[in-house]
C-alpha cells in the first residue's frame, strides 16, 4: 500500500502529552514539516519555554535548550550569537512570550535577531490552569476573573504581532489560525516563511498561531476551536502583518 | 613575563580574553563598569561577540544560551543586578552549565550605595537562587588575583560543569597595581553535551532544567550532589598567614583580608601571637584549613557586612574554640588599627577559652 500520510521525520517516537484537542499537537506538526522540508534537523537548535509546551525538547528531533519563564528569546539570542550558522527558533506560549518575557520579546525583535518564534496564542495561561494572560480576550472567564475579563480593570487585550511589526528591525510577521484544515495549510505557509527569512535574510521572522486550550476553556475541542474561530479571529486578524524581505 | 598596571576591574576582563573567552553579556551598574565597557572595547577585536542586554534578567539568558554551546562566556553586575541573575544561575547549575558571572558588590539592601561591602556573600556561597546548588566562588584580594582567579574560575567551570563567581568588592575592582599577566589558555577541553552541529554525533543534545520524570528530578540532584562533595574535597582554596604559632587568628575575605594582614604585622611585633586565614574559595568554604590549627584558642571573623561568613567559620570550628565578629553593613571599611584594638580586647579580655 503507498502511503500518503505520516509523522515528520523531525518528531521523535515519544507521543505527544497534551491533552485532547489542544492545539499544541498540531504546531508541532507544522514546525516539523518545515524542518522535514528544508532538512535542518543536523543544524538546528529549537528554545522550549514554560508553559505547556515545555516539554516540546521530547517531541522535536533536534538539539533543545530550555530556558526560563518567557527568556526564550534571549536564549535564543546568545545561542544564535554564538552559532551564527545554525538554525535557531523559540516556541512559545502568550503567557510566556507577552507577560513575564515582555521585555526579553520587545529588544530581541528590536535588535531584529536573526531568529524564527513560533508563538502559540490560545489566549490564557494553559498549564497553570486557565488564568488571565494578556491575550484574554474582554469578557473571556478565566480562574483569576470568575466573573470574565474586566477591561476597565486589567486593560484590553494585547495584539502582539502588530506591536512586533511596529518595530523597524523586525523582517517577517503574520497571524494564522489552527482552526480548520484550510487554515492551517495557510498557517503552514506562514511557518515557513518564518524560518526562511531567517535563513535566507538573517531576519527576525515571527508566526503567531491562534490555539485552542480546550480544557480551561471549559468547552469540547471541536466548541473550542469554534471559540477561536468565532471569538479570537474578529479580534486578532488574520495574514500576514510585515514582509519587508519579500519572502514567498 | 608581561607586567602592567591595571584595575581590578579591567584585569577580569583582560583574564576573561586570555581564557579564551569570546561571549560577555551585561547590563551597566556601578562599580562594575570598567569591566563592561574593557568587554566592550576589546571583544570586536578578537571576533567575540559584546552585547549591551536590555536588563540583568535578559543578558543572564543570553550568557545560559552561550553556555549551552560550551563557549566560554561571562557576564558582571553588582548587587541589585545580580538579584536578578539568581532566576538563570539556578538554570545554569540544574542544566550543568559553565559560565562565569562576577559581582562587584556593593552596600545594600535595596538599591544600597556604591560603597564596597560584602553583604551578598549568603547570596554567593548559599546557592543564591531556588533549589538545591552551589557555585564555585571565589574571593580574591588584589589586582593579580582578580587576573588568575578569573583564569581558574573558567578552568574549574569547564572541568565541573558548573557556574562560578568572582565576588569582589568596589575597592579592588577599582584600585589599580601591578600585575603580571596571564599566559593565554588554549581550551582543549571536549565538550561532547553542547548544542549546534549534529553532523559528528548520532544522538541529539538536550540542554533542560525540567526533567520528565520525578525520579529523573531525584537522580539529577543525587548528581548534583555528588560532585558538589568532590568539589569540596578538591577546590578548598585558603591563605594561612602567620598561622603555624598563632594562637588567636583572624579569618576575612577580599579587600578585609589585607587589612586584617596589616593589622596581624602590627600585632606581631607587639608580641602578639595572631595569625590570619584567608578564604580564597569561599564555596566550598576552606573548613579543612581549620583543623590544621589545633592551638588556635579563638577566631575573629572581620567582614564588612552584618556577619555572613562568620557562620561558616563556626561550622567549621564546631563549638572548639569562641568565634567572635567584627563588622559592620551599608559601606564600612575597617581600618587596621580598629581590627587591632577588636583582637587585643579580645586576647586581653581573658575571653579565650
Ligand atoms: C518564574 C515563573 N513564574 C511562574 C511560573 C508558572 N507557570 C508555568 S507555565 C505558566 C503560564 C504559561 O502560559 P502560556 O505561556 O500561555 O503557555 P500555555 O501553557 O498556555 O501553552 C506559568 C505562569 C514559572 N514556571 N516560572
Ligand atoms: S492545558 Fe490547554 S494548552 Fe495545555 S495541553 Fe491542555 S489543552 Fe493544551
Amino acid at each position: 500500500m503507498k502511503q500518503v500520510f505520516g509523522k515528520p521525520k523531525s518528531l521523535t517516537e515519544n507521543p505527544f502529552t497534551y491533552c485532547p484537542g489542544c492545539s499544541h499537537g498540531i504546531g508541532h506538526r507544522l514546525v516539523a514539516e518545515t524542518l522535514d522540508e528544508l532538512g535542518i534537523v543536523e543544524n538546528c537548535v529549537a528554545v522550549s519555554t514554560i508553559g505547556c509546551s515545555v516539554r516540546c525538547w521530547r517531541n522535536f528531533d533536534v538539539d533543545v535548550v530550555q530556558g526560563a519563564h518567557g527568556r526564550g528569546m534571549a536564549v535564543a539570542t546568545g545561542l544564535k550569537r554564538a552559532l551564527p550558522d545554525e538554525v535557531i527558533f523559540t516556541y512559545q506560549g502568550d503567557g510566556d512570550l507577552a507577560a513575564i518575557g515582555m521585555a526579553e520579546t520587545m529588544h530581541a525583535a528590536a535588535r531584529g535577531e536573526a531568529i524564527t518564534v513560533v508563538f502559540i496564542n490560545n489566549s490564557l495561561f494553559g498549564a497553570t490552569g486557565g488564568q488571565l494572560a494578556p491575550t484574554t480576550l474582554a469578557g473571556q472567564w478565566t480562574s483569576t476573573y470568575p466573573n470574565g475579563r474586566d477591561v476597565d480593570w486589567t486593560g484590553e487585550p494585547i495584539r502582539m504581532a502588530e506591536i512586533l511589526a511596529s518595530l523597524p528591525s523586525t523582517s517577517y510577521i503574520a497571524r494564522e489560525a489552527l482552526t480548520s484544515p484550510k487554515r492551517i495549510l495557510q498557517a503552514k505557509k506562514a511557518v515557513r516563511k518564518a524560518f526562511d527569512v531567517q535563513i535566507n535574510h538573517n531576519g527576525f521572522g515571527l508566526v503567531e498561531l491562534l490555539a485552542a486550550c480546550p480544557i480551561n476553556l471549559k468547552l469540547k475541542p471541536v466548541d473550542a476551536v469554534k471559540w477561536v474561530e468565532d471569538k479570537m479571529i474578529p479580534y486578532y486578524p488574520l495574514g500576514e502583518i510585515k514582509n519587508t524581505k519579500g519572502v514567498g | 613575563m608581561e607586567k602592567t598596571m591595571m584595575k581590578g576591574n579591567e584585569a577580569i576582563g583582560e583574564a576573561a580574553l586570555r581564557a579564551g573567552c569570546r561571549y560577555y553579556f551585561g547590563y551597566p551598574i556601578t562599580p562594575q563598569n570598567e569591566l563592561l565597557e574593557h568587554m566592550a572595547n576589546n571583544l570586536p577585536k578578537h571576533d567575540g561577540v559584546f552585547l549591551q542586554s536590555e536588563s540583568e534578567l535578559a543578558g543572564a539568558s543570553m550568557l545560559y544560551g552561550v553556555a549551552a554551546t560550551g563557549k566560554r562566556v561571562m557576564t558582571s553586575s553588582s548587587s541589585p543586578g545580580i538579584s536578578l541573575m539568581q532566576e538563570t544561575i539556578s538554570y545554569l547549575a540544574s542544566a550543568e552549565l559553565p559560565a562565569l558571572i562576577v559581582n562587584i558588590t556593593r552596600g545594600g539592601p535595596g538599591l544600597g550605595r556604591i560603597t564596597p561591602a560584602q553583604s551578598d556573600y549568603f547570596q554567593a556561597v548559599k546557592g543564591g537562587g531556588h533549589g538545591d546548588y552551589n557555585l564555585i566562588v571565589f574571593a580574591p584580594a588584589s589586582v593579580q588575583e582578580m587576573m588568575d582567579l578569573t583564569m581558574l574560575a573558567f578552568e574549574l567551570g569547564d572541568k565541573y560543569r558548573t557556574p562560578t563567581m568572582i565576588l569582589g568588592d568596589g575597592i579592588i575592582g577599582q584600585m589599580m597595581e601591578s600585575v603580571t599577566l596571564a599566559e593565554p589558555v588554549e581550551i582543549k577541553q571536549k565538550k561532547p553535551w553542547t548544542v549546534g552541529r549534529r553532523k559528528d554525533r548520532d544522538y541529539r543534545n538536550l540542554v533542560i532544567s525540567a526533567p520528565f520524570t520525578n525520579e529523573e528530578m531525584v537522580e539529577l540532584n543525587v548528581r548534583l550532589q555528588e560532585k558538589y562533595r568532590e568539589i569540596e574535597a578538591n577546590e578548598q582554596r585558603v591563605e594561612c598567614y602567620r598561622m603555624d604559632d598563632a594562637e588567636f587568628a583572624i579569618v576575612a575575605f577580599g579587600i578585609v583580608s589585607r587589612l586584617s594582614l596589616a593589622a596581624v604585622d602590627s600585632m606581631r611585633n607587639k608580641g602578639y601571637r595572631v595569625g590570619l586565614i584567608r578564604p580564597i574559595t569561599l564555596w566550598p568554604f576552606p573548613e579543612k584549613a581549620f583543623a590544621s590549627y589545633p592551638q588556635v584558642k579563638g577566631y575573629l571573623t572581620v567582614e564588612m557586612n552584618e556577619g555572613q561568613m562568620v557562620e561558616d567559620v563556626r561550622l567549621a570550628v564546631n563549638g572548639a574554640v569562641p568565634v567572635h565578629f567584627y563588622g559592620r553593613g551599608g559601606g564600612f571599611t575597617p581600618a587596621p588599627k580598629q581590627i587591632e584594638e577588636k583582637v587585643a580586647g579580645i586576647m586581653e579580655g581573658g575571653d579565650l577559652a
